[in-house]
């Protein structure tokens, strides 16, 4: 099989969001976003965004990806981090169990030194919630799975 | 990698279009784009090069409709074709779940199909996966050209089949897409051989671009059914 389904229930991501919500407090940046590695977004804090997170999200997976592969090119396992800095806005990304990606966003209110210094931690704290997600899914125990069980006869009209 | 939100009730998945390079990926995409409903679809964005060749990827998403009150979101990527971006092909297709293979017809790119058929098989098998188990839909598309090759040819060199050793599988199953043809058959030597659905298209012009849509995204959601 090529991957396995995962799930998210919502206590999940009310502890995601209550992680993201404390970086932003403490960091004073404006947006925090948890993005699949496949490009998938997973749930953002903060202050609403403007733009088009579904691309967005795409775009960032794909960036660090990337600089993933260029990590191996120069004899690193991987680049944990990553940072772009703009002349008003600013991102940075950490890795999260390396299945996920925190991205913070930030302005001139606060600086890349507090986002780099407190962001890990809080990566560290969205992997132990995901690694839990990804192992009960694994074991099945939950019913993760369950949304679609039996659900054949309502693809075959979605698609009819 | 299939993920389901219960907070925001979405099923997320993944499909690649791969193939050989002017074969017709990025086409599909865009008439995708061009014909369903702009509330059911993102944007479409492309990281091309100056003369528009796919550089790293094409992305697409669409909605296909609810489920059981769950969104069923799709994430359509293409790969750039050109056998030099392999870097960049290996990358998209980390976490997929779904693929198409979009094969140019014309007899003069048998070669290049081939080869983009067995550079997705060896890519697959370095993430582990495996693409006899996973949702896979061949098209063959520029069906319109004159110097097109005969579907059975193309069926030969892209689609032969593999073999099915599960015992419980092993039962003739129809291609519910070609009346009097099947998926899983047995052959006269006895093997049984599995092949992956194929659509004949004209992506330019909208022909089976759809069709081929559907069915993959078709197999996706059953695969978690």
């Amino acid at each position: 099989m090529a991957s396995a389904t995962w799930s998210l229930t919502k206590l999940d991501i009310d502890a995601v969001s209550g992680a993201l919500d404390r970086l932003l407090k403490a960091t004073g940046a404006h947006s925090a976003m948890v993005v699949d590695r496949s490009g998938q977004l997973v749930t953002v804090a903060g202050q609403p965004v403007e733009f088009d997170t579904t691309s967005f999200a795409t775009l960032a997976a794909a960036d660090f990806s990337a600089n993933d592969q260029l990590a191996r090119l120069i004899g690193e396992a991987d680049f944990t981090s990553l940072a772009h800095e703009g002349e008003n806005e600013s991102l940075y990304f950490v890795d999260v169990a390396h299945r996920l990606l925190l991205v913070v966003l930030f302005d001139k209110q606060t600086t890349l030194a507090i986002v780099r210094m407190l962001a890990p931690s809080v990566a560290a704290e969205l992997a132990v919630i995901f690694n839990s997600a990804l192992t009960r899914d694994h074991d099945n125990s939950v019913g993760g799975f369950g949304v679609l069980h039996g659900a054949e006869k309502e693809i075959d009209r979605l698609f009819s | 990698m299939s993920m389901i939100n219960y907070a925001s009730r979405e099923i997320n998945c993944k499909i690649v279009y791969y193939g050989p390079g002017l074969g017709g990926k990025t086409t599909n995409l865009e008439n995708i784009y061009g014909k369903v409903k702009p509330d059911t679809r993102g944007k479409l964005i492309s990281l091309a090069t100056e003369t528009e060749r796919t550089l790293f990827f094409d992305f697409l998403p669409v909605d296909l409709g609810t489920i059981r009150g769950f969104k069923t979101r799709f994430h359509l990527y293409t790969v750039p074709g050109q056998v030099y971006y392999n870097a960049s092909r290996k990358l998209i297709l980390k976490n997929v779940d779904g693929i198409v293979f979009v094969a140019d017809s014309q007899v003069e790119r048998m070669e290049a199909n081939i080869e983009s058929m067995q550079n997705l098989y060896d890519n697959m098998a370095e993430y582990g996966y495996d693409l006899t188990k996973i949702p896979f839909v061949v098209q063959y598309n520029k069906r319109d050209l004159p110097n097109a090759a005969s579907l059975s040819d193309l069926q030969a060199a892209l689609n032969p089949g593999w073999e099915v050793t599960d015992p419980a599988l092993q039962h003739v199953t129809p291609d519910p897409y070609h009346a009097g043809e099947n998926l899983v058959d047995q052959l006269p030597t006895g093997e049984w051989v599995e092949r992956a659905p194929y659509f004949e298209a004209v992506a330019i012009s909208g022909e089976g671009v759809f069709d081929t849509l559907k069915a993959v995204s078709k197999r996706v959601l059953k695969a978690l059914a």
